[in-house]
């Protein structure tokens, strides 16, 4: 069970054995799904040693539910499994695509907003949820393009998700920020209008600049620490909607799981200040 | 939720050709649709492309370590680069990705000059096929020991889901393998010096997972055939009669203990209860 005002951490095959040896006081840790699809071996006996004292959550990166097609049904097969055998508090998974004509592309790709889209993408998440036996959670993307063609902006988008197909909401301030330079809006005003009954869980991760184009075209690289402008924003979304599970993302330029667990610590600081209105 | 107005959008399925097709084309992207075009055109097309890419190559080099420390950084990712364009994942798990990558690089011109970069590919390709295979209880050297003689002709030993094997009968390969897998990556003068040290000559391993971890010894060419014709559901008779005609001077009750010593088998039956049999 994860607690609505405790914070988890991304988990690295680095930071195992730390891991394990953590105090239980509420620590979760999340994992990408696709890196546990194996057969046997130490991953999956890891997994296990952690899961025993740890609850855990499944993120998901590669179900490609955006895609015109139907989930890929020896993934979703294998995703069932390890739902069975670790038992997590959650599942979720993007809005995007990324699997296409039995290629894989290791991204979250855009698409247009439209009723087309809206429509294939909650037969997806059905299809999901059916096969999983229980409820997922759908994570907004970070932008990187500006598309005139959308239909529907993405919070009504999301919102709409939820509201036909039952399913969570997966907030990324990171990546509402990121998009928020990216593509030309206040994340703030993005943040205010969320609608806070749907959210489930909170990501914060760190971002970087692009190489060439600077602050003007920012990365969701989760190889930094998260900025003070993203816990600037999870401290008005917290005030506004009220404490939700919390993780702390990190994929690239690893540093130590103490330090992961003080940025962890920043955000129980966060999730356990009186707010001053809970939804 | 009121649509907003909007340029009108293609199908999904029609931009999904599109835009998958302007992520893998080589530089400069030809023309496409007007959408993808206005996509193309800003500058943040270029970071789906870049992560794309790295996500696969990063996948490779983690997945073929030893062939990225002989060749280096650069050209492995130049090379990974190549292959990724000819074989994009098949699926959203890359723990195994590059299943392809040792028959591309014995097809890649630029690799000629490595005659043993495939090989070493080949046994990067074990390791990790090795490390995800499904876990295994060893077959005991006791429980071997327990057996009469004439019950040990008929037995049928299974080598375990990890256990990868081959026989190298031209190049060092183990060796070159060995050096390259446990170097540490940054020490790249050691790896020059180490190159002159090889004796050239034929070699053969055995790769299994032991207690979670991959281990390896080396392995004669007849123990290769031995293990070959385990592999095929034959009796242990059969498969020392198969190892003696590789070699005739073979020490089949040493390649026993090792094979034993290392775990490379799985499953103890005996021919006379095996499934094939029953249906006759």
């Amino acid at each position: 069970m994860i607690e609505d005002r405790s914070a988890g951490v991304g988990l690295k095959p680095a930071h195992y054995e730390e891991a394990r040896a953590a105090p239980a006081d509420g620590l979760w840790f999340e994992v990408h799904p696709e890196n546990y699809m194996v057969d046997g071996g130490p991953r999956l006996a890891w997994l296990e040693a952690i899961r025993s004292r740890h609850p855990l959550s499944l993120h998901g990166v590669g179900m490609s539910l955006a895609a015109d097609a139907e989930p890929d049904a020896t993934h979703l097969r294998r995703l069932a499994e390890l739902v069975r055998r670790f038992e997590p508090s959650r599942v979720s998974e993007h809005l995007a695509w990324s699997a296409w004509r039995g290629a894989y592309h290791p991204d979250l790709l855009p698409f247009p907003r439209s009723a087309e889209s809206l429509a294939r993408i909650c037969d997806n998440i059905d299809r999901v949820q059916t096969v999983l036996g229980r409820r997922i959670t759908i994570e907004n993307p970070s932008h990187y393009l500006h598309m005139v063609e959308h239909e529907f902006d993405e919070i009504g988008f999301l919102a709409e998700l939820a509201r036909r197909t039952g399913c969570g909401l997966l907030l990324d301030v990171n990546n509402v920020f990121v998009s928020g330079r990216n593509i030309g809006f206040a994340p703030e005003t993005y943040l205010d209008r969320f609608p806070g009954e749907f959210v489930e869980e909170i990501h914060l991760a760190g971002h970087s600049v692009d190489p060439a184009l600077g602050e003007a075209l920012l990365i969701d690289s989760h190889d930094a620490p998260i900025a003070p402008a993203v816990w600037s924003l999870y401290e008005r979304l917290i005030a506004r909607i009220g404490p939700r599970p919390t993780l702390i993302e990190r994929d690239d330029n690893l540093p130590s799981f103490a330090e992961l667990l003080a940025e962890r610590q920043q955000a129980e600081r966060v999730l356990r200040a009186p707010t001053r209105q809970a939804a | 939720m009121t649509p907003l107005p909007t340029a009108m959008a293609p199908g999904l399925g029609v931009f999904q050709d599109a835009f998958a097709a302007a992520l893998m084309a080589p530089s400069p992207l030809p023309p496409s649709s007007p959408l993808i075009d206005r996509l193309i055109a800003q500058p943040g097309f270029a970071v789906y492309r870049n992560t794309v890419m790295k996500g696969c190559i990063d996948a490779l080099q983690a997945n073929y370590p030893s062939v990225s420390r002989l060749v280096g950084d650069e050209w492995f990712r130049a090379a990974a680069a190549l292959h990724v364009r000819q074989h994009l994942p098949r699926q959203p798990s890359l723990v195994d990705y590059g299943d392809q990558f040792a028959a591309f690089l014995a097809a890649f011109e630029p690799a000629r000059e490595l005659p043993y970069l495939a090989d070493v590919a080949r046994l990067d390709r074990f390791w990790t096929e090795a490390h995800v295979a499904r876990d295994e209880m060893p077959v005991t050297a006791e429980a071997v020991a327990r057996l009469s003689e004439s019950r040990l002709a008929g037995t049928v030993l299974s080598p375990q889901a990890s256990a990868r094997w081959a026989w190298f009968g031209e190049q060092p390969i183990v060796t070159i393998w060995e050096r390259n897998r446990t170097a540490d990556a940054a020490d790249e003068t050691q790896a020059d010096d180490d190159a002159a040290e090889i004796e050239w000559q034929a070699e053969g391993v055995l790769l299994v997972r032991s207690e979670g971890v991959v281990e390896w010894t080396r392995m004669t060419r007849s123990g290769c055939a031995f293990l070959d014709v385990c592999a095929t559901g034959a009796t242990l008779a059969e498969a020392a009669n198969a190892a003696l005609e590789v070699d005739a001077q073979a020490d089949l009750a040493g390649l026993m203990a090792q094979l034993l010593r290392a775990g490379a088998f799985s499953r103890l039956a005996f021919h006379e209860t095996r499934p094939k049999e029953h249906r006759r």
